[in-house]
């Protein structure tokens, strides 16, 4: 008996290192960014492709040319309310001190620069499947906006998803940087898949969740509840928008439906980010959301 | 036979009416039908912008004189309090309106600004309503990113 329970002991031991072992942050190492320098003017676009500043202004900000990034908008979920942080180059409180390669962990691989997970309310689950030449140049960029000495606010999370080693569970089980929409693209539509699933992170709002808060790729685009309020964010599969790719297209730019409504609440700071990219961009998207499953 | 059908008909539409007149707050209808009209002038230059149809200075004009008659009206009496998306299910007006009503009336402001530069381009020539597209799409977005609700 004794022995039986020594070797129960031994195994539940053996179970709880190997969890710790698996739910572990396994971040790039500096291979992944040697020889590679970021370029601001670059970062603008892909800045705005990313959406950063959407989320990181302050919670009653302007959108500006000179965003200050200094964090503080709340998001609420059934996990918690998660707070934005400061991600302006301020040395102490923001990304100021961070090395690139810091950087380009925290976005691709959701682990922070004291080495922890980060909760995939930053959206690094799409973010993973960017460039990391995007990504340093995103970084360049932002060391050319203001600093802000803003100090961060910790999240306000239930417990067990307030163990931060948690998330390791969570990305063993739902993070992948594989395409969702896989098979025989033309290089538009390759475009447009890379700035749909990656840096322009749409699937977040677009595509509902399981109940650990994780994309149903089944019902990729397909549409699901609003997560900052009543109503619901729209399926942008072709089962349910039958807008030309033009329509799509000049909808980004300008905001204006093929009826010409306009855009309203996040889906109008979408536009007003994604209107900055290059037409080909746009059009790009417009050809990837044509050649999507159509979910009904 | 005839009449007692018609009678019928005024009976049912009598006594529907009240139930359609409680089901949406008119302040509500009020400003979608203004929404209504903004979009549907918007629809002349967008499509000329578009080059959907055939661009047309006179007809551009005139929707663009109209643009600049429709934010020039004054909508105290329909953005009234208690009409917010919290409130109404047919309200997608943000409560945060009623929060910032003089930020809410200087974008309004904004529009009515762009509607002037388009009544200004839109004779002169496509290339020139074009470029004044930009602005009208700009002053919707500027209010309804922070006072419109997402779901639409």
């Amino acid at each position: 008996m004794k022995r039986l329970l020594a070797a129960g002991v031994a195994a539940l031991a053996v179970a709880a290192a190997a969890g710790w072992v698996l739910t572990a942050p396994k971040p790039l190492d500096e291979t992944a960014v040697s020889g590679m320098t970021g370029d601001p003017e670059a970062g603008r676009l892909a800045f705005a492709a990313g959406g950063c500043a959407s989320c990181h202004i302050a919670p009653d900000a302007e959108a500006s040319d000179q965003p200050v990034l200094s964090g503080g908008q709340e998001f609420a979920s059934e996990f918690g309310i998660f707070i934005a942080p400061n991600i302006s180059p301020d040395e102490e409180h923001g990304i100021g001190g961070w090395t690139d390669l810091q950087f380009v962990n925290a976005v691709k691989e959701g682990v922070g620069p004291d080495g922890k997970h980060l909760y995939p309310a930053f959206p690094y689950s799409s973010y993973t499947r960017a460039d990391v030449q995007d990504i340093l140049d995103i970084e360049a960029y932002i060391r050319t906006l203001p600093a802000s000495a803003e100090p961060n606010q910790p999240h306000q999370l239930a417990f067990p998803f307030s163990i931060r080693r948690s998330v390791g569970g969570w990305k063993l089980l739902f993070f992948s940087d594989d395409w969702v929409v896989d098979g025989d693209l033309t290089e538009e539509q390759q475009r447009g898949r890379y700035l749909v699933e990656g840096l322009g992170h749409c699937a977040e709002c677009h595509t509902p969740r399981n109940a650990l808060g994780a994309l149903d790729t089944s019902q990729w685009l397909a549409g699901a509840p609003n997560p900052s309020g009543q109503g619901n964010i729209p399926n942008i599969t072709p089962g349910a928008l039958d807008w030309s790719a033009a329509d799509i297209s000049a909808y980004l730019e300008s905001g204006f439906t093929p009826e010409f409504d306009s855009a309203g609440g996040d889906m109008a700071h979408v536009v007003e980010n994604i209107s900055q990219l290059p037409a080909s961009d746009r059009d790009a998207i417009a050809a990837y959301l044509k050649a999507v499953p159509a979910v009904n | 036979m005839f009449r007692t059908a018609s009678l019928t008909a005024v009976l049912v539409a009598a006594l529907a009416a009240p139930a359609i007149a409680q089901d949406a707050n008119p302040a509500v209808s009020a400003r979608q039908a203004h929404m209504d009209l903004l979009a549907f002038n918007l629809g002349t230059l967008g499509n000329m912008a578009r080059e959907r149809i055939e661009y047309d200075a006179d007809a551009a004009t005139i929707a663009a004189k109209n643009l600049v008659a429709l934010t020039s009206i004054d909508q105290t009496g329909y953005w009234v309090e208690g009409t917010d998306a919290d409130t109404l299910m047919e309200s997608h007006a943000l409560p945060a309106i009623w929060e910032n009503m003089d930020d809410f009336e200087a974008k309004t402001a904004a529009l009515h600004d762009a509607a002037m530069a388009m009544e200004e381009a839109a004779g002169v020539d496509l290339a020139s309503l074009q470029a004044a597209m930009g602005g009208l799409g700009q002053g919707c977005g500027g209010c309804h990113q922070t006072y419109r609700q997402s779901d639409n």
